[in-house]
């Protein structure tokens, strides 16, 4: 079993079981924010859940940052080890004729993520660690107020951020798009003769990044409009 | 039809090679590539210069030696064809046509167009049989049952003629589907089951220790494979590996 992650396709398979646990996060993460769209204190109660429950602080949340550390360094080890497989580069080569473009380039809607994560962990994550083990309040109050609505709205008011997360979603969209039913492909499920799981795919990236922009937009709107 | 033909030149395996710039006249559009390439040998010979080096053999679209990367895709623009059933009635006269040699590390060029795939016959040597004695005790074929959708799916996987089509269109160079093929015509049959997770193992391992790249899911070699291998018996691969690794 050792070797077996060694080998090109246990690499594969171990990039498509960080995938799932990855996909699977979406949905929570998705779950919890749309509550923001209409129920203020929903959203509070979810979050200050998620914030201070023990299993989720101290068993998923390693897990997640495992899983995204995992995704994106054996990307780049792929990625490095392919271009070397590769050889001399074609004069012209016709790729869009027998593949799409977002599974030709995974590595970039991969990278542009990467790079929102870094925006999105600077945003929330990185205070709120801050906020509750370092400073040390678990309360999740701001003036005797839970404070996880207000700091997510408050992200919403500027223009840049609300378009860069915008175009990061969209990126998210294409990555999921190739990645989806690639991830069951590598893990031997015949995607290709597969139209339900095609479909699937296709729903899931289109739905969980649209709802993200629905998001965003919704609570940018609703400050530059008042 | 006359035509611009942009083709790689490389003395050796240590040269650098070169795109260099021919013009064919009078092509007839009922020529197969290889026949136009014919042409431009003729006329290189007669005009004293050196002529292209490329692989061919049964021109009959079943030996998998004729190789050619042609404006951009393995076997040129037709699908489900060698380089020597595509003709030349898929190209318009004045075209300029890019010939390129299938590319990968794996794939060391050898001469111009020719390309040493070498590689393919060890990864088979690694796994790519069954062990039965031969010696005249061979048993009745129907003693074992197989059933119709087996055998169809073997047989289909083992159309492969191991051009290396796959590999050169890979953006990864990524020779899975080629394994794939080979693992899979085993692993559906009764046959095959006796060795099946050495044979996986074996060749897997053989197609890393190659220098092949992996595989990205991205379906183009299915696309570009003359025979029309496909994607499930790269699937079928990784679920024999995973059945070997926990075996």
């Amino acid at each position: 079993m050792g070797g077996f992650f060694k080998s090109s396709i246990g690499r594969k398979i171990a990039m498509a079981l960080s995938a799932f646990f990855l996909m699977f996060f979406l949905i929570i993460h998705l779950a919890v924010n749309i509550t923001s769209l209409f129920s203020e204190d929903v959203f509070n109660e979810l979050s200050h859940f998620m914030g201070t429950n023990p299993l989720v602080q101290f068993a998923l949340q390693p897990v997640l940052i495992f899983g995204v550390v995992f995704h994106f360094v054996m990307g780049f080890v792929l990625e490095i080890k392919n271009k070397k497989a590769n050889g001399v580069a074609y004069a012209k080569n016709n790729g869009a004729a027998n593949s799409t473009w977002m599974s030709r380039n995974m590595i970039y809607s991969g990278l542009a993520i990467l790079a929102f994560i870094v925006l999105h962990f600077i945003d929330f994550w990185i205070p709120e660690l801050n906020t509750k083990y370092v400073v040390g309040d678990m309360s999740g109050l701001h003036h005797g107020e839970f404070r996880y609505f207000n700091e997510l709205v408050e992200k919403f008011h500027s223009h840049i951020r609300t378009i860069a997360y915008v175009l990061a979603f969209i990126l998210l969209g294409l990555h999921l798009a190739h990645g989806f039913t690639s991830a069951f492909q590598s893990m031997g499920v015949t995607a290709g003769r597969k139209k339900t799981l095609q479909n699937i795919g296709k729903a899931y990236s289109i739905i969980i990044p649209l709802g993200f922009i629905i998001i965003a937009l919704y609570h940018h709107l609703k400050y530059v409009l008042s | 039809m006359n035509l611009t033909l942009k083709i790689w030149r490389q003395k050796d395996s240590n040269a650098k090679g070169q795109m260099v710039d021919y013009k064919v006249t009078d092509i007839s559009e009922h020529m197969s590539f290889l026949e136009m390439m014919d042409v431009l040998n003729e006329q290189l010979v007669n005009s004293g210069e050196e002529p292209v080096a490329f692989d061919h053999d049964c021109r009959e679209g079943i030996c998998g030696m004729c190789s050619m990367y042609i404006n951009g895709e393995a076997h040129g623009p037709d699908r489900g064809i060698t380089t020597c059933q595509l003709h030349m009635r898929m190209f318009k006269d004045g075209d300029t046509i890019t010939i390129e040699p299938f590319r990968a590390a794996a794939f060391p060029v050898i001469k111009d167009l020719v390309v040493d795939r070498m590689a393919f016959e060890r990864i088979q040597q690694a796994g790519g049989y069954i062990s039965v004695n031969t010696s005249g005790n061979t048993q009745d074929a129907n003693n074992l049952p197989i059933s119709k959708h087996a055998a169809d799916e073997a047989m289909d996987a083992a159309t492969c003629i191991g051009c290396g089509a796959c590999v050169a269109t890979c953006k990864n160079s990524s020779a899975m589907l080629f394994v794939g093929a080979k693992v899979s015509q085993y692993a559906l049959l009764p046959q095959g089951q006796v060795e099946a997770a050495d044979r996986v193992q074996n060749m897997v391992a053989q197609m890393d220790l190659e220098g092949f790249g992996n595989c990205t899911n991205t379906g183009a070699c299915e696309v570009e494979c003359p025979k029309g291998i496909s994607l499930d018996n790269i699937a079928r691969m990784n679920r024999e590996l995973m059945k070997a690794a926990i075996k």
